[in-house]
């Protein structure tokens, strides 16, 4: 058995970067599309619901790990060279989008249906009444959920050493592997997983428990 | 009756609408027209389409057949039509329908901002002054949820104001006040009846009517059954379902 050092706790961070940039990328990356794709969910345009729909229940139906391997094999087979980072930017970003995006056309659908007839009785048009109407109310209702997704998220990173990564749970294992002491390490792995989850996931049932009263 | 609005121009009218929800016939051949200045109360037992009729004229209910002219604009489904009535048409709902997360004056100055392509400092100053009309200045600051059904609804009014409609549709403004608010709302409306705004009032104000209505309408499943001056409409209503209707009402009022 090998000591853990500086060395080791240092390698450990450096995995602890890659899992939160892959987390920040993902839920940027996320964000940005699933906007898009909560918008077009509840937009008049069948073709666009259906499309969306399609989407979203793929991404829903298939396991990450499953999607960071067609992301990354599959770009390398249409010839394209693709570096891991590019790769699991992606997967990561289409795989947030599709939650994102549920979460999201749910609050939109949850904002009261008089909000969005008040807004056209004033002769505001669609740009207008979804960006100073619905989306903040909607973004408001869906902040216990997205924090809980984002928790998800970034405990899923942990997938990315699949395609080659080296984050937190990958360093992990390589540090065990050197040291023979898997469950310091892991043990030492598991609470900065939760030092980073814990205040998020108690930020958002915070959220949900003011929220809730504000409804009553 | 405030002033005589007889010898004013149409401002709207609605030729033999139709409107169907599904298999529901929700107004049958509705005919109706209404002259610049005119204050029209529109009643009727739940379900008989007065809400839906003045939502047509806005266009928040589409009509399956017939016409509607606002201000000599038809009102023909395109994006166009819409944009140019909703700009002349404002409308005060029965749930205020207050934007919650911005506050008093926030709501006041969203259309006019998005529009009209007001600047922020004219739609304070016009804001502003609609919030005084309503006497409700002292709350611009404060956000919707602050302030008591009576007042969100001033401020709703204030909101439609402000975008400087032609005529006001009031969709039942007052149902889902406590009683000592309704007071205040009604007051306010015929302040605004007195200065000569054109409008559409669904209510069961009956007090109101009386006061400020130059014509009663009663519609019952989808059609008009009855049309008069208050005086006449309350003293002698012509239908049995007038009758009974009034006799309902006025028992409790």
């Amino acid at each position: 058995m090998g000591p853990i050092g500086e060395n080791e706790f240092f390698f450990l961070m450096q995995g602890l970067k890659w899992t939160v940039l892959l987390a920040i990328v993902g839920f940027i990356g996320g964000g940005i599309f699933g906007i898009l794709i909560a918008l077009l969910r509840t937009s008049k345009t069948k073709v666009a619901r259906t499309i969306t729909a399609g989407y979203i229940g793929v991404f829903q139906g298939t396991p990450l790990l499953m999607q960071l391997f067609v992301v990354y094999y599959g770009v390398a087979l249409l010839g394209i060279e693709v570096n891991a980072w590019i790769a699991v930017a992606i997967a990561f970003t289409l795989h947030a989008s599709a939650f994102l995006g549920e979460i999201w056309r749910g609050s939109i659908e949850a904002v009261p249906k008089g909000q969005t007839e008040a807004a056209n009785a004033l002769g505001l048009h669609y740009v207008s009444r979804m960006k100073d109407v619905i989306l903040p109310q909607a973004l408001k209702i869906s902040m216990p959920a997205t924090i809980g997704f984002l928790v998800q998220l970034i405990k899923g990173t942990s997938l990315a050493a699949i395609v080659g990564f080296i984050e937190l749970t990958r360093a992990g294992q390589i540090i065990s592997n050197q040291t023979y002491r898997p469950l310091l390490v892991f043990g030492i792995v598991g609470a900065i997983y939760f030092i980073i989850c814990w205040p998020l996931s108690h930020a958002g049932s915070g959220l949900e428990k003011r929220m809730a009263k504000a409804a009553r | 009756m405030l002033n005589s609005a007889k010898d004013q121009p149409t401002l709207i009218s609605l030729e033999d609408v139709q409107k169907w929800y599904g298999a529901f016939h929700a107004l049958k051949s509705i005919s109706l027209s209404v002259r610049k200045g005119e204050k029209i109360v529109l009643c009727g037992p739940s379900g008989s389409g007065k809400s839906t009729l003045i939502r047509c004229i806005n266009a928040l209910e589409t009509i399956e057949d017939g016409k509607i002219v606002v201000e000599g604009q038809v009102l023909d489904g395109s994006a166009k039509s819409v944009d140019a009535i909703r700009r002349e048409v404002g409308m005060v709902f029965q749930s205020f329908n207050l934007f919650p997360h911005m506050t008093v004056l926030q709501n006041c100055t969203l259309a006019p901002m998005r529009v009209r392509g007001t600047s922020r400092t004219d739609a304070e100053r016009l804001a502003r002054k609609f919030l005084e009309r309503v006497r409700i200045l002292d709350q611009a600051e404060k956000y919707p949820a602050q302030l008591s059904g009576g007042q969100q609804q001033r401020v709703a009014i204030a909101r439609a104001l402000c975008m400087e409609p032609k005529v006001m549709l009031f969709d039942e403004p007052t149902s889902a006040l406590d009683p000592e608010m309704v007071k205040e709302v009604l007051d306010t409306m015929i302040g605004l009846a007195r200065d000569g705004m054109t409008m559409i009032c669904v209510t069961h104000e009956m007090g109101f009517a009386r006061q400020v209505a130059d014509r009663v309408i009663f519609m019952a499943s989808g059609e008009i059954v009855e049309e008069a001056e208050p005086e006449v409409f309350f003293k002698s209503p012509k239908h049995e379902r007038t009758k009974t209707f009034l006799g309902e009402i006025l028992a409790h009022h």
